[in-house]
């Protein structure tokens, strides 16, 4: 397909390994996770991710630690800490 | 008092030693920080202006021909499609004759987004009636801001005034400028005059309303011998810059032009770049120079036709792009030289779209290229570093 | 000679500071300089960089730095995620703030040279939101490895560009890593 126009398709981490761009990261505390899954919806990057439980994961190589998630987070189970 | 700012803040400064009295704009990359600072000027009483905010740019334009209209000396700044967005406003201004002065910070027109270095926005709205200047460096960019106000409100012009800067290679770069006192700069240009004159509710009357066809065709004869003074008028505001602070530019900035057989022909700060090519091309034996146009609007023909019939090649360098057409600056120089006895030949490059750099070392294979392209007697128009291989996928 | 210096740093440490600093310096002892951001997004964390480019006489360059002959590196964790060896000359200056010896085998062919600006920041109470300033004690490293200017016009120009107290101990850091800094 010879491009005319600008046209790009969606592909992972085109900004390269954003988790670089962290200060603080999230630390995740299962005891107090609910799975409510506000995090999940919150997280402006995508990099939380869902299980099929409904547990969640961080993806620390793209998160950049904007925290987001942890100041949702109902069950405070969400910490942020120095990188 | 030398400074080392950026050249957005050289604007800013150089529309605080003009006192303006109104302000309106709207934010656009890369031309916010004009009037962030602008706007700190006023709130910190540096400046005693009033500050408009407007939620377009059509909006500030109108806002400028208002307060224009009402004898305030009066700035705007714009950039890209925040020009285009403008344009209507745009021209009500020149052809209203309200001196305004506006800077624009040149930049590519999407689509594709771009934010980067393109002069096409700003040679779109060469035929909008305003004067139109471009600068290379900070300096002259300070400088030209504030010669912008005593040309615009000159009796044989009162037509509003354009000064272009690139984007990011001028906008964002910081350099020693010499930012002048302002007793001095008060001397060189005197509060506005209701000069021929202004609204005045005392004694009313209407602007810009409904005029017969002789009516109009007769304004717009004045609007254009008012153009055709602006060359003479810009000379004469320069000298008078350059007895007061002692820094002159002129219309063509002419560097080892005199001697030179090889010129490059361009505007903006990457002139800059092409006068090191120069440099460097002359220390082995090429007579190598470069002529920089500093005032683009009126396009400064008679002088060009005169100045470059005693060199032998000229190469055109074009940051824009008329499509279809080609460079626009191309066109205007071969149209200049059509009526000349000793016209030199002429190679036309669009380099640069998008922002793509054109350093020094490409400056230098431009000249080479322009002597080889000489001897062959090719003069076609040449896209320079194009790199067609990005649109496969 | 024109010196062309390539910082590398995070959005938000201040490299663009830093290169403004340098040329504000140049410019009191009379010499010329240019300094730029990179031309693009402005994003706070991500690797980012800033130059500066300072001669005895004026120069008309406008175009883009892309062959440094000095490098500086404000954050080493940027040294994992981008070549700041790119474009160097050959006899070129990488100036890295480090605490070890040697951050980066590959580094080794370079003239390197290193100081612990974290440390120095740290120690003077230079940070702002969690971010740790080594910018201004970065000056210090660069005029130790490379005399560009003196130290006493950087530490002017840190005075003249942050009055009082916060003047002072960005001067103080620069001073302090003009006296640390070290070639491997």
């Amino acid at each position: 397909m010879k491009r005319v126009a600008a046209i790009s398709f969606p592909s992972k981490g085109v900004a390269g390994k954003t988790g670089v761009w962290r200060i603080r990261k999230p630390i995740l505390d299962r005891q107090k996770c609910v799975k409510c899954l506000i995090c999940w919806i919150y997280c402006p990057e995508g990099t939380i991710l869902r299980k099929e439980d409904d547990s969640i994961e961080i993806d620390y190589e793209y998160c950049k630690g904007c925290g987001v998630c942890a100041n949702e987070c109902p069950a405070r189970a969400i910490m942020m800490v120095e990188e | 008092m030398i400074r080392v700012l950026t050249g957005n803040h050289s604007v800013a400064y150089a529309a605080l030693l003009s006192n303006v009295e109104v302000i309106s704009a709207y934010p656009i990359t890369p031309q916010t920080q004009i009037v962030e600072k602008l706007a700190e000027f006023v709130e910190t009483g540096q400046l005693k202006a009033k500050y408009v905010r407007v939620e377009s740019e059509h909006s500030a334009m109108a806002v400028c021909i208002g307060a224009s209209s009402a004898g305030a000396r009066t700035f705007t700044a714009t950039s890209s499609h925040g020009l285009l967005y403008m344009s209507e406003m745009v021209y009500w201004a020149s052809a209203a004759r309200l001196p305004i002065v506006m800077p624009v910070v040149c930049r590519t027109l999407g689509p594709p987004w771009n934010i980067w270095n393109e002069h096409t926005d700003f040679l779109l709205v060469r035929d909008y009636g305003w004067v139109q200047f471009f600068a290379e460096s900070n300096q002259e960019l300070l400088d030209t801001v504030v010669q912008a106000y005593r040309i615009a409100e000159d009796e044989r012009v009162l037509l509003p005034v354009m000064v272009g800067l690139d984007a990011f290679t001028l906008s964002h770069i910081s350099e020693p400028v010499d930012v002048p006192e302002m007793d001095l700069v008060k001397k060189f240009l005197p509060p506005r005059s209701n000069i021929p004159y202004v609204l005045d509710p005392s004694k009313p009357f209407t602007f810009g309303n409904l005029a017969y066809p002789s009516h109009h065709m007769a304004l717009k004869f004045m609007h254009h011998t008012s153009m055709e003074n602006v060359i003479k008028v810009v000379s004469e505001v320069d000298n008078e810059w350059n007895k007061i602070f002692g820094r002159s530019y002129g219309i063509l900035d002419k560097f080892m032009f005199d001697d030179a057989r090889v010129v490059i022909l361009t505007i903006g700060s990457s002139a800059g770049d092409a006068k090191e090519a120069a440099k460097y091309l002359r220390k082995r034996g090429v007579d190598a120079g470069v002529l920089r146009l500093r005032l683009t609007n009126p396009f400064p023909a008679k002088e060009i036709s005169n100045i470059l019939s005693n060199v032998e090649a000229v190469a055109v360098v074009d940051r824009n792009l008329s499509p279809g057409n080609g460079g626009i600056i191309l066109e205007k120089v071969r149209s200049s030289l059509y009526s000349s006895k000793n016209r030199p030949f002429i190679k036309g490059y669009l380099a640069g779209l998008g922002g793509k750099d054109i350093t020094v070392k490409d400056y230098v294979k431009i000249f080479e290229k322009t002597l080889e392209s000489y001897k062959k007697g090719d003069s076609g128009t040449e896209w320079f570093n194009l790199n067609l291989e990005v649109t496969n996928l | 000679m024109i010196y062309e210096i390539r910082f590398h740093g995070r959005g938000g440490q201040g490299a663009v500071t830093a290169a403004e600093l340098l040329v504000k310096a140049a410019v009191t002892e009379g010499k010329w300089g240019q300094s730029f951001p990179f031309f693009g997004a402005e994003r706070r964390g991500a690797p980012v960089t800033a130059y500066a480019r300072i001669s005895e006489e004026k120069h008309f360059i406008h175009s883009p730095i892309t062959e440094p002959n000095i490098v500086v590196v404000l954050d080493k964790k940027i040294l994992d995620v981008v070549d700041v060896t790119d474009g160097l000359k050959e006899d070129g200056t990488l100036i890295i703030n480090s605490s070890r010896s040697f951050p980066k085998e590959s580094l080794k062919k370079f003239r390197t040279c290193i100081v612990d600006a974290t440390k120095i920041a740290v120690s003077l109470g230079l940070s702002v939101a969690g971010w740790v300033i080594v910018n201004t004690a970065m000056l210090g490293a660069i005029i130790k490895a490379v005399p560009i200017v003196t130290i006493e016009s950087v530490m002017n120009a840190i005075r003249n560009n942050w009055s009082g107290r916060i003047g002072a101990i960005n001067a103080e850091a620069a001073r302090r890593a003009y006296e640390e800094a070290s070639f491997l």
